[in-house]
């Protein structure tokens, strides 16, 4: 948790902006844009035979945030993020990487941008198969021409870093599904990306080794503090490893907020369906549900901010008061916790939002 | 859903089915009635009239010419000739000695054989390396051995032209669309276009030899090395060529260090294909003086030397079959991780094997000449064992074969053949457009009309037919044994696996070889032919027929034997039409081979465009040759439109696409 905080405290300026993104599928794309006066409806999108892959999506990503991209299969969570990094050409829109507009550079300057600042991880691991291992993981290095010995060292050392020494000579194919997606996560470090994409990085894998990777995955986030974005259609993964979630539908990134807030305040009915069958007192926050101080510091014993409603549901039932005290980050009871509230989300009692 | 699948395929027969039938009916009756009523007709609906009849052949001369002498290709062709020959000429020296070139003397034969032998070992293991050393040691002990090597070092320089022009095509066809839409229709007329088509261009610009017998094979190997390489790069996973990008890989780099990699499997495919095609057409570029055992094989032939003829054909099949599985071997090997990190000289243990192992050779070559090159004279020869052979079936079987030819001849080809030179030509036509219509409906019946009308308008009417019916009776006869043969075969695991096998085994060879024994058993004339062209282009019905039985997945066997079908009613309601379009392929593909088997076999003796064509070969017309070219793949090509479009229907209709 301490990482966490910390990079929430010094979180600088957005890393990745883009406005009014659009993708879109068919005909012709740019012509449909242009005469719909840059936004179509989406009946008008269907009539004409197109498909919005990526509807007007405006986001920012602060350096050192892990955003997830949730939704169903084909909603488009995977077109967003190569448009992202321009594997997929935006249809319109802007879009500004580390100050840089993405969409301006040339082919030499988004290999270069790819070679120094960005690293992804691919749902079938996308390991080239006539590679060993240790050649797979130097692979982007040897692209932009580092010498052999070096670059070994370095694949050698990320090889490490995701525990799989001792199989730098195996080939893909001699590797189980998981061991297949390690060497993918090293190899899209080996540069030493600022921004890691990973799309569905684990929905390949079974549910036991897929808990294991997530532990890794954060194992590993807390020692680099990348800037990620994650696409999961697990609701649970994104749980876990969320800073914040962005749920796409159809295209449309219909909310775009931290964990607490979509359980806790749904944006749509969509987003609501999806957040039905979660446990929300594992996922809402203390401090989410804390509410400014009436007067006097409540009795009782003082809660976390930082725990979840689910962990501190034994010191709220045994307290048995309406109101406890809420520490804040410097360890003052400067709010208060309103127990029923917290009993009515632990029990799953639909909140009058 | 398979198991629904042949319902749902019933239940459309019964309740559209009439009218299609209805369709079909119609058009035989109209088909009859245009025979029958012949006398009838006016001149131009019996044969296309004169003055409909185009100088196709001439206009093509002219083309060549002026591409030859006015846009000075010659120029260009020349240069490659030359590049080509000085690589025959360093291959030749490398393996035969003498011919200028570097000036070395020859490797001895026992260096060769051994090198065989190790790279069987590197691809496989013991057994391959025992097959293709063992057809080295073969070919030198029974005196084959030069003609061996000169066909040899036309493949070594034919296939990697053929490989190096079908991955850059293949490369640039995946890039760029619209090459792809130009490429396609064109590969599919080279692909149906007779090994003899190819021939003449390559006389015209390159002259006769073996440099021109390269050329003409690495042309027509081209085409399945194209297919395979855009199949390869079509089939790339899109996040592999991704994961390239997210790597800053260059286009460069990501076709070398990416692409071509992942692609690797269908690649070398298309290189096994690419070797077949080469020792196939090798032999057949004999006609124009291409060196070696396909020339062997011509004079003997020619002479009726059947004995060395056979001696020959077997040394062929033998490098047949040591290439193919050779090159299988190389698709299927797959790179495994060194267990530990071992010392330099345990990791290249084969290399140095086959290091001292040539070193041996040498040693060997120089203490007894024997080892250097076993003389012609003091060869083994199995030339009396063929001879024997020949001689005991000339007597034993003479009677019965010359009885079965003349019954043939009599009773079945001769009439046929009269048959098919009274259709009229507005029969044929409407025969080929009615079947387009029946299965693909308006737009097909135009396709089959317009092949049709080609081969009318180029004025080789009378000649297709003959094709036609050479063709159609092989074809028949094909499928009657073909058919229940690859059902037996489907019936047991290890009998589908042998028939598969044996199969493989027999695509290899080059076709011409099938024309020896029916040569031996027939003599030369049309009852040989025909022969050669029904054991040949019966291989792809019997494989596919197999394959297609053995796709039916085994819950529907259960599902269909619990509803209690007998095993005729199995195979009628459930097997046969499950395994349609597996089989229109077989029967597609069987047309294909006896297309072209009728051609080459005009060496021995046809009337019909294949007759054309080697007179056109022999007299260099070019206009003449690709016209008859021509006229053949479009033959095969209105067969290819209907099965293959009556097969995508079946498949549809099953569900299966
Ligand atoms: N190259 C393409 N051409 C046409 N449509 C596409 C293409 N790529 C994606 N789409 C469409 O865009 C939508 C979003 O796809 P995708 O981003 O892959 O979804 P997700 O990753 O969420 O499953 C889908 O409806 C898909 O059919
Ligand atoms: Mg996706």
């Amino acid at each position: 948790m301490t990482v966490k905080q910390r990079r929430e405290a010094d979180r600088g300026q957005p890393l990745i902006t883009c406005r009014n993104l659009w993708k879109i599928y068919g005909p012709d794309p740019a012509g449909l844009l242009k005469a719909h006066g840059g936004k179509p409806a989406a009946q008008a999108i269907r009539d004409s035979g197109h498909v919005a892959a990526v509807n007007d999506a405006s986001i920012d990503i602060s350096e050192g945030e892990i955003l997830v991209v949730m939704g169903l299969s084909g909603s488009g969570k995977s077109t967003l993020m190569r448009c992202l990094c321009r594997l997929v050409e935006p249809t319109s829109g802007t879009l500004r990487v580390d100050g840089q507009d993405l969409l301006a550079m040339d082919e030499r300057q988004l290999i270069e941008i790819r070679r120094s600042k960005m690293g992804m991880v691919f749902q079938n691991f996308a390991l080239l198969p006539t590679r060993t291992v240790l050649d797979n993981v130097a692979f982007p290095l040897e692209m932009r021409g580092q010498r052999t010995a070096e670059r070994h060292e370095r694949a050698r050392e990320m090889i490490r870093l995701v525990g799989l020494e001792g199989r730098e000579q195996y080939f893909p194919r001699e590797l189980s599904g998981g061991q297949q997606q390690r060497v993918g996560i090293a190899r899209s470090l080996a540069i030493e990306p600022d921004l890691w994409f990973l799309d569905e990085p684990f929905s390949a894998l079974d549910p036991l080794i897929r808990r294991e990777m997530q532990d890794e995955f954060l194992r590993l986030q807390a020692m680099l503090g990348k800037t990620i974005v994650f696409i999961t259609h697990d609701f649970d993964e994104a749980l876990r490893l969320a800073d914040r979630i962005a749920i796409m539908y159809e295209g449309e990134v219909v909310q775009i907020d931290t964990p607490d807030k979509i359980v806790l305040q749904p944006a749509t009915d969509y987003v609501a369906k999806f957040t039905r069958e979660i446990p929300k007192a594992r996922v809402v926050h203390v401090r989410s549900l804390a509410e400014p101080l009436d007067g006097e510091v409540p009795d009782g014993p003082a809660l976390q901010g930082d725990a979840t409603i689910a962990s501190v549901a034994r010191t709220i039932v045994q307290a048995g008061r309406p109101y406890l005290p809420v520490l804040d980050e410097t360890g003052q009871p400067t709010r208060r916790l309103d127990c029923g509230r917290a009993l009515a989300l632990l029990f799953g009692e639909e909140e009058a939002a | 859903m398979t198991a629904l699948a042949p319902t749902t395929h019933l239940g459309r027969d019964a309740e559209a089915g009439l009218r299609p039938r209805h369709k079909a009916l119609l058009l035989l009756g109209a088909f009859v009635a245009l025979v029958a009523l012949k006398h009838l007709l006016p001149a131009g609906l019996v044969r296309p009239p004169d003055w409909v009849i185009l100088p196709v052949g001439q206009w093509l001369s002219a083309a060549f010419e002026f591409l030859r002498e006015d846009l000075g290709l010659e120029a260009v062709t020349r240069l490659f000739a030359g590049f080509v020959a000085w690589h025959l000429e360093i291959l030749g020296n490398l393996l035969l000695g003498g011919r200028g070139g570097l000036g070395l003397p020859a490797l001895p034969w026992t260096v060769i054989a051994v090198s065989g032998f190790m790279i069987g070992y590197a691809l496989q293991g013991w057994r391959l390396a025992a097959l293709s050393g063992g057809v080295f040691v073969y070919l030198a002990l029974f005196g084959q051995w030069r003609y061996a090597m000169e066909t040899l070092s036309l493949i070594a320089v034919s296939a990697p032209l053929a490989v190096l022009a079908g991955l850059a095509l293949g490369i640039a066809a995946a890039r760029h669309p619209r090459l792809e839409a130009a490429l396609m229709p064109l590969l599919n007329v080279m692909q149906s276009m007779p090994h003899f088509a190819y021939l003449i261009p390559v006389v015209v610009f390159f002259g006769v030899g073996d440099h021109a017998g390269a050329v003409a094979t690495a042309i027509f190997a081209t085409p399945p090395m194209v297919r395979m390489t855009l199949l390869g790069m079509r089939r790339l996973p899109p996040e592999v060529v991704e994961a390239g990008m997210m790597a800053g890989a260059t286009r460069w780099q990501r076709l070398r260090h990416v692409e071509v990699p992942t692609a690797r499997e269908d690649i070398l495919v298309g290189v096994n294909q690419v070797i077949m095609q080469c020792l196939a057409m090798v032999v057949i570029a004999s006609f124009i003086g291409a060196p070696g055992l396909g020339y062997r094989l011509l004079l003997a032939l020619q002479s009726l030397k059947i004995g060395t003829a056979l001696e020959l054909g077997v040394s062929i099949v033998l490098i047949a079959i040591t290439l193919d599985r050779c090159s299988k071997a190389w698709v299927e090997r797959r790179p495994v991780h060194d267990a530990a990190e071992r010392p330099w000289h345990e990791r290249h243990r084969t290399l140095l094997v086959w290091l001292g192992l040539v070193a041996l050779a040498f040693a060997a070559a120089s203490l007894h000449p024997w080892a250097y090159e076993v003389p012609r004279r003091q060869a083994l020869s199995t030339a009396p064992f063929w001879d024997a052979i020949v001689d005991w079936t000339t007597v034993a079987l003479f009677e019965p074969a010359h009885q079965l030819r003349t019954m043939l001849s009599l009773h079945v080809l001769i009439p046929l053949r009269d048959l098919y030179l009274y259709l009229p030509f507005a029969a044929v036509a409407l025969a080929a457009a009615g079947g387009g219509y029946l299965v693909g409906g308006l737009r097909s019946a135009l396709v089959c009309l317009g092949f049709v009308a080609f081969v009318a308008l180029t004025g080789w009417w009378d000649r297709a037919m003959i094709t036609l019916y050479m063709v159609s009776f092989a074809v028949f006869v094909c499928l009657a044994l073909g058919l229940p043969l690859g059902i037996w075969a489907s019936r047991s695991d290890g009998r589908g696996r042998r028939v598969l096998l044996l199969c493989d085994t027999f695509q290899t060879f080059p076709s011409f070889i099938y024309l020896i024994p029916m040569v031996m058993l027939f003599q030369v004339n049309d009852v040989a032919a025909i022969g050669a062209v029904i054991i040949y282009a019966m291989i792809p019905i019997v494989r596919y027929t197999v394959e297609g039985m053995r796709s039916v997945p085994s819950s529907l066997h259960e599902a269909v034997r619990m509803a209690g079908a007998d095993g005729r009613q199995r195979l009628l309601n459930m097997e046969l039409p499950m395994a349609l379009p597996h089989i229109l392929v077989g029967i597609n593909q069987t047309i294909m081979f006896a297309l072209f088997m009728v051609i080459i076999a005009a060496f021995i003796g046809t009337q019909d465009l294949g007759q054309e064509l080697m007179r056109a070969l022999s007299a260099n017309d070019i206009g003449k040759g690709l016209t008859l070219g021509l006229c053949v793949a479009s033959i095969g090509l209105l067969f290819d439109h209907i099965l293959t479009e009556w097969a995508r229907r079946r498949k549809a209709a099953l569900g299966l696409a």
